[in-house]
């Protein structure tokens, strides 16, 4: 069969609903993609521990601290699901995907790039980031790609968690003291805009879509997904007596949906140059976290081959 | 920055048995230097809400597999013979087999 027969099979299975396998022959442009989008995704849920991470030694109670503790957890079990994910394809070892992130040649979501400044958003990032995040994954979930797709489901179980936690946190300080609601408020100011921004550019500024679109790599377009969640939490929001920072909001009765004004993508693409607040303390911090495991690493390495030599010598 | 660190633990396949009398079912793998750290890490990766009462972790080196492209004759002889299926024979109405 040649590739043109191949690549005709290939669309014809993605069109019927079958997943590819690992094996299976696909257009090298597909499996390129995916490396790409599994490795910053992997990168985003690793990198993602740390805004959070930060918070930890600081949770106002026991019962918030444990709940801090397994979500940041459950952050590096995603990135590992992930990883292990995108080595199938056989492009790059977890170990370059990871070399990537810390020589900064490697994107990751962007919204980890902004610092985490009160305990309020510890409730804002579980509610408003991991909310998006759960829109983007289940829709992930339905990907052509089978070891992605099995990875997804397997993420969206836990995230509803995540997303739980966070609203507990924004409920519980809506009713809170004046000060706790005016920090729930600040926080909200803070990440409406950059959550937002998580869903990607514009339809018409994703030249890339159509393909992903018709491989199955992506199912749903980003202006879809963000207008998704932006329906599910703007009523969450009024619930709680919150306002969401944007003047040109406004519900669409002929349409059914909230419609937003425009985005600031000017700052999008700063940070996503390297240029937002946090972007270089991301990056030091996590060159640290691998710099400081490698006598770990090793020592493990080496004590596994002396056992294998000493049972040998048994045998 | 040592040879050693750079150089990658190897990949291990890890099955999870989610409650006795269940078969062991692929979940994913896991990188650890030996059997038993790969134990611990695919609990740590697989296995953190109680979804598993057994693993199983085997060097992904280890495995053989079909290739997709073997499909169709390897699997063939299983699609043909439909004598291995009940519903091949017949049984007359008139006589009592349930």
């Amino acid at each position: 069969m040649d590739d043109a027969a191949k690549l005709e099979e290939f669309e014809a299975r993605i069109a019927r609903g079958e997943k590819i396998e690992p094996k299976d022959w696909m257009p090298e442009k597909y499996r390129k993609q995916l490396v790409r989008m599994m490795s910053q995704h992997a990168h985003s849920e690793v990198v993602g521990m740390l805004p959070e991470g930060n918070w930890i030694t600081r949770a106002p109670s026991l019962r918030r601290k444990m709940a801090l503790l397994a979500k940041v957890q459950d952050e590096a079990g995603h990135g590992l699901y992930i990883y292990c994910g995108a080595e199938t394809l056989g492009l790059a070892s977890r170990q370059e995907m990871v070399n990537d992130l810390l020589a900064g040649k490697a994107k990751y979501s962007n919204i980890f790039n902004y610092p985490t400044l009160s305990w309020a958003d510890m409730g804002v990032i579980g509610w408003l980031v991991d909310g998006a995040a759960i829109v983007n994954q289940t829709a992930l979930a339905k990907c052509s790609y089978g070891p992605y797709s099995r990875a997804m489901i397997r993420i969206c179980k836990e995230e509803n968690f995540h997303k739980k936690q966070g609203f507990e946190i924004c409920v519980t300080l809506s009713r809170g003291t004046e000060k706790q609601k005016a920090m729930l408020q600040d926080a909200v100011n803070r990440w409406w805009p950059k959550t937002l921004m998580m869903f990607g550019p514009h339809d018409s500024d994703s030249p890339h879509s159509g393909t992903l679109l018709k491989w199955g790599v992506k199912q749903f377009s980003n202006d879809e997904l963000r207008q998704r969640w932006i329906d599910m939490t703007v009523p969450q929001a009024l619930q709680m007596g919150l306002t969401l920072p944007d003047p040109d909001l406004k519900y669409n009765e002929q349409t059914e949906h909230w419609e937003i004004g425009p985005i600031d993508w000017d700052e999008f693409y700063q940070v996503i140059n390297g240029n937002g607040p946090c972007n270089r303390e991301r990056l030091a911090a996590r060159n640290k976290a691998f710099d400081d495991g490698a006598w770990v690493r090793e020592a493990a390495l080496a004590f596994a081959e002396k056992r294998r030599a000493a049972q040998k010598e048994a045998a | 920055m040592s040879d050693q660190t750079q150089s990658e633990w190897p990949l291990w396949e890890v099955f999870a048995q989610p409650k006795t009398g269940a078969e062991h079912v692929h979940c994913g793998s896991v990188h650890a230097p030996d059997a038993e750290i790969a134990l611990q890490n695919a609990r740590d990766v697989y296995a953190r809400r109680g979804e598993a009462v057994s693993l199983w972790v085997a060097p992904s080196t280890a495995f053989a597999s079909t290739s997709p492209s073997d499909e169709g004759p390897f699997f063939d002889p299983g699609q043909e013979k439909i004598y291995r299926h009940p519903q091949f024979y017949k049984i007359p109405r008139e006589v009592k087999f349930r």
